[in-house]
This record gives structure tokens, sequence and C-alpha cells, in this order.
């Protein structure tokens, strides 16, 4: 148990050093300095599909966590842009607002099952983008522009963050900020899977009728799962608005929240940290049949189904002799 | 001796079926109790309703003279009313220890962030579980296959799994629904005395069973349901020569009492 527990903490660290370090030196060194959106982008995409991945943990098929990203977006932005309020603050805000709105949304629909919820959800991906377009505070179509890049953290007077105007590459910073935020959250999903609220939750995915006879209180402990998903969601896309300095109501939509669901299902759906591959490998997937012109989304789509035959269990179940099961 | 249990003139319809009719009858503390009938006599709904998965049409259960009909289920189970199911229900993809450990839920005193965290009473939780388990996988005589995936259990193991299950909530009564289903003879006499050992530890214990040899044994008083109503009550010498029960199981060809 012990050995087992010090190699997962090294492997992690030996990641995050790679990440951290090994990454960001090859890429000012080859100054391939889009690399370091490119990557933003999968930490950025693979922590809203962690909170996607969590929902799927308790079995459902969740079809709207771009609802979120947007809500997130906007949350950030609103307060940015119209009320001067730090990102920084904005931020942790923007999650919890999705998750409060998640709770509301939650409550009626997830009593429902299986395509019942996977429609239902997708329907509100459509919703949330309505909604932008209608309230005033979104600013409609036009969506909110011009986003100010964030400035320093400071606690203290003791300057945590450095404002990202000083910064000679602010791709840089938000590339750390979104690693750090990844690291952070498939660490805390680690956790969460691994302590006995995963064993619960995971007992719902098997059998719902069986877990509330044994006295778990099934609507909860979904509502709090969903809640977790959908803050995920938030501050994926409130990260995204900051970068991309924008948000419109077409900035996350029905494509973006199959993308995650999809993220989750090629890294593999029993695997805590497929998501985080899913993301990595759809994303540099499709940038990589670029070069296939209009044939990309068809031979795209055919491998996605080919390997969904395949692997059924997702790319993390792939085992190479030797590997012992259950890593 | 104090009645855990009170049903009182329990109905529950199903469009123009009565299920369930005007059932009424009280359990004792730590006695077992068999429910027994013809298929669709009803009782797997009795249970349903006992254990609030339904709701009633009209009467009420009472658990210790609290009216429990009509709370949500896990709420029921909280107060010590626990159902097991007549298709055998385990978390297929746990080993059988971890299906036990979870059915220890009702008893953790950590909360969901204490267990997120590794507070002290989640590490004393996780600990205190595992021992019971052991327990209790002991008593069940599944002590050997305990890190075995559940769905790869073997049929009378996996009867057994589902009351390991339901002792572990610790319940004061535990519904076993057809628990003895699918095992020949042998099986069947080990699970009687598992049941018995159940009892022994001070639960009361209510089942629904066709294999009537056992239900003879086993119980101290049977109730007879008859599409959805009650035709007897007493003890098994009693049942076993009421006409009325002779006569519901006489109408089914191949069904025997046993007698
Ligand atoms: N959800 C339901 N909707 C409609 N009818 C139902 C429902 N559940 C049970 N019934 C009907 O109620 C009657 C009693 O069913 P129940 O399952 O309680 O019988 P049972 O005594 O457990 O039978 P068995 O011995 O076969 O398990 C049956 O006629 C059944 O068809
Ligand atoms: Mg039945």
């Amino acid at each position: 148990m012990m050995p087992g527990k010090l190699a997962k903490t090294a492997g992690f660290l030996i990641y995050a050093a790679i990440l951290l370090i090994l990454v960001p030196r090859l890429i000012d060194s080859y100054e391939r300095w889009d690399l370091y959106y490119t990557l933003t982008s999968v930490a950025l995409l693979s922590i809203a599909s962690a909170g996607v991945w969590l929902t799927f943990f308790i079995g459902r098929i969740n079809i709207g966590q771009a609802a979120y990203a947007l809500i997130g977006g906007y949350v950030s932005a609103v307060m940015v842009v119209d009320h001067g309020i730090s990102f920084w603050w904005t931020l942790p805000a923007a999650g919890l607002f999705c998750a409060v709105v998640s709770v509301f949304v939650g409550l009626p629909i997830l009593r429902l099952r299986g395509v019942y919820f996977a429609m239902v959800t997708l329907v509100f991906t459509e919703v949330a983008k309505m909604v932008a377009l209608a309230l005033p505070i979104t600013h409609g179509a036009s969506g909110i522009v011009n986003i100010p890049l964030p400035g320093a953290l400071e606690i203290f007077g003791f300057t945590l963050i450095p404002d990202f105007n000083t910064l000679d590459n602010s791709r840089r910073g938000f590339y750390f900020l979104s690693v750090v935020l990844m690291l952070i959250c498939f660490l805390g999903m680690y956790r969460l899977v691994h302590s006995r609220m995963g064993r619960l939750c995971f007992s719902l995915q098997q059998n719902e009728e069986l877990a509330s006879s044994i006295g778990v209180n099934i609507s909860y402990l979904r509502i709090v799962a969903y809640a977790i998903s959908s803050f995920l969601g938030g501050i994926g896309g409130a990260i995204f608005a900051a970068i991309s300095q924008s948000v419109y109501p077409s900035s996350f939509a029905v494509a973006d929240s199959i993308n995650f669901m999809l993220n989750c299902f090629l890294g593999g759906l029993g695997y805590v940290f497929g998501p985080m591959l899913g993301t990595f490998v759809l994303y540099f997937g499709w940038d990589w049949l670029f070069q296939t012109g209009k044939y990309q989304l068809l031979i795209f789509s055919s491998i996605l189904i080919a390997l969904m035959l395949v692997l059924p269990n997702g790319l993390l179940s792939i085992r190479l002799p030797g590997w012992k099961k259950n890593g | 001796m104090a009645d855990v249990l009170t049903i009182d003139k329990l109905t529950r319809r199903f469009g123009g079926l009565y299920a369930v009719n005007n059932v009424s009858f009280n359990v004792a503390e730590n006695e077992i109790l068999s429910v027994i009938g013809p298929n669709g006599a009803g009782k797997s709904t009795l249970f349903k309703l006992i254990a609030s998965f339904l709701r009633p049409t009209s009467g009420e259960v009472c658990f210790k003279g609290e009216r429990i009909s009509g709370l949500a289920p896990h709420i029921v189970a909280r107060k010590g009313v626990v159902r097991t199911f007549q298709e055998t229900t385990i978390f297929r993809n746990m080993s059988v220890r971890e299906n036990v450990i979870i059915a220890h839920h009702l008893q953790s005193r950590a909360t969901l962030f204490g267990y997120f965290m590794g507070s002290r009473n989640a590490r004393q939780d996780e600990q205190s579980f595992g021992e019971s388990a052991d327990d209790i996988l002991q008593l069940l005589n599944l002590d050997h296959v305990a890190n075995e995936l559940a769905s790869n259990l073997p049929h009378g193991n996996l009867r057994a799994l589902g009351i390991a299950i339901g002792l572990a909530t610790n319940a004061t009564v535990l519904l076993l629904d057809e628990p003895f289903a699918g095992m020949n003879h042998e099986e069947t006499m080990r699970t009687v005395q598992m049941v018995q050992g159940v009892r022994d530890r001070g639960v009361t214990v209510l089942l629904v069973e066709h294999d009537m040899a056992a239900v003879m044994k086993i119980s101290d008083r049977i109730v007879v349901l008859n599409f959805g109503e009650k035709i007897a009550e007493g003890t098994a010498a009693e049942i076993q020569h009421d006409e009325r029960v002779i006569e519901a199981y006489l109408g089914i060809e191949d069904e025997s009492i046993g007698l």
C-alpha cells in the first residue's frame, strides 16, 4: 500500500514538473508560442470535462457542460467589465454561481435517467445561449468584448500572481494558471473518487434503488456531484473568457457540450484521469487532421467511432503487457 | 413483547388491481415473521410499502409508533427499516467486501467533506466499517470470496451477499424478499442458519419466501396473502391446518404448501 502511494505521488510530481518546467522550456526554445494557447485550451477543456466525467460517475450522461462554461464566462466578464472587480475574485464567483444554478436545474432533472437526462441537458445548452442573447446584462448578440487581462493578485500586500499586462507573454501566464488549476482539479477529483464519497457516487451509478435502501440520500448526493461538475465548467469558461478577452452567446455551444462528453468517453469512463487524456488526444487529433481539408470531420468521426468500438472502456484501458491492473 | 411494526389497513392499488388490500398485522420485536402466498399475491408490494418504496393508496405503516409511510426510502432506512430485493441486487462492480462496507453508510459519522479531506472521523469510520464488514462476511460464510468482484459470485453466494448488505445497515427490521430463491436444499439450510444468526444479533426479520420447508422451520409466525388480502396469520402449525390457506394453495396447479 505505502510503496504504491509513494509511486503515485512521485508519478504525479514528475508529471507536474514536465508540464510546468520542461514544456515551457521547450516551447520557449523553439519559439512555438502558439502551443501555449493550444495547451492552455486543452487544460481548461479538460477541467470542464472532468466535471462531465463526475456526472458520468453517478450514472448520468451530461451533454450540458457548455451551458455552465458559458455562464461562467459571462459571470466573470460582467463582473470584470461592468463592475471593475478583479478577475481573481470573479473566478471562484463564476464557479460558485454555476454551482448554485446547477442546484436549481438539477433538482427537477437529476431524477431522469439515461437518454432523458442527456436530452434535457443538451437542450439546456441551447437555453443558456438563448438567455445570453435575450438578457440585457449579457449585452445580447454583441457579447462582451475588450475584457481587460487579469490584474495582479495580492494578499496582504504580497503579490501572489503578477499583473498579466506586465508579463512579456500573457499566453505563458495563462498556460501556468490553467495547468496549475488542472493539476489541482484532477488531484481533487482523484481524492474524491477514492474517498468514501467516491464509493457512494459509484454505488449510485450501479444501483440507485439499492443505494437508497442502504440509507444513501441519493437525491442529495446527485445534486452535490452535479454542482461540483458545474463548478468546474464555470471555472473553465471564466478563464476562457479572460484569455480570449471576450464572450459571446455562441462562445460555448452544443458542439462543445458534445466534445466534453466525448473527451470522457475517449479517455475512459472508469479512470479519473480519462478526461485529461481524452481532451488532449481529441484536441490534437482534430488539429492534426486539419491537413485533410474537407475530409477532416469524416476521418475524425470515423476514427472516433472505431476507437469506441475497439476500446469501449477508453484509451486508458489499454494495458501494456506487464502492467498491473488498477493503476 | 413490544411491536416494532404496525401495519394498519394497508392498501395499494395499481389501476383496477388491488395488489395489497386492507392488510393489517403487527410484527413483534426480534421475531422472524414470514409472508407467504401464491405468485402475484402482493408480497413484494407489501414489502415495498413497508420500506416506503411505494406509497400506500390508503392505510399506514408505523415503526415503533411513528408513521413511516410516505417518507423517503433512505429516511425509513435511517430509522431502521431496510429491505433487500427479490431480484439479486448488489453493487456488481465492487468487491464483495466493498459492498458490505458501503452498506455501513448509515453508521457514518463523518460528512462527505470529511471523507474527502480524510478527517479523523472518516478514518475511524473506515476502520470500524472494515472490521464490522469482516465480521459479517464471516457470519455469512463469505470471507473466502471477500475480494472477488461481486458480479463473479455464484448464485448462492449472491443471496448471502444480499443478506450481508442488509445486515451491514444495522437495521432494526430487515425485510428479506425471497432470500432462498434458486438455492439447493443444502444452501437453503445454511442460509436459514444465517438468518437465525441475524436474528440472534437482535434484528427483527420479515421474510417473503416460497420454500415452505424453510418457512416452516424458521418462522415464529406466518402471514398468508392471497390476491392482496390477508387470509391467515399464525404459527406454522396453525397455518398448515387453515382451510383457506390449503384452498389458496390447492388452487394452483403445481405449487404445494408441502404438508
Ligand atoms: N408497479 C406495478 N404496476 C402495476 N402492477 C403491479 C406493479 N407491481 C406489482 N403489480 C401487480 O401487483 C400484484 C402483486 O405483485 P407482487 O410483486 O407484490 O406479487 P408477489 O406476491 O411478490 O409475487 P411473486 O411471488 O411472484 O414475487 C401482481 O398482480 C403484479 O402484477
Ligand atoms: Mg415478489
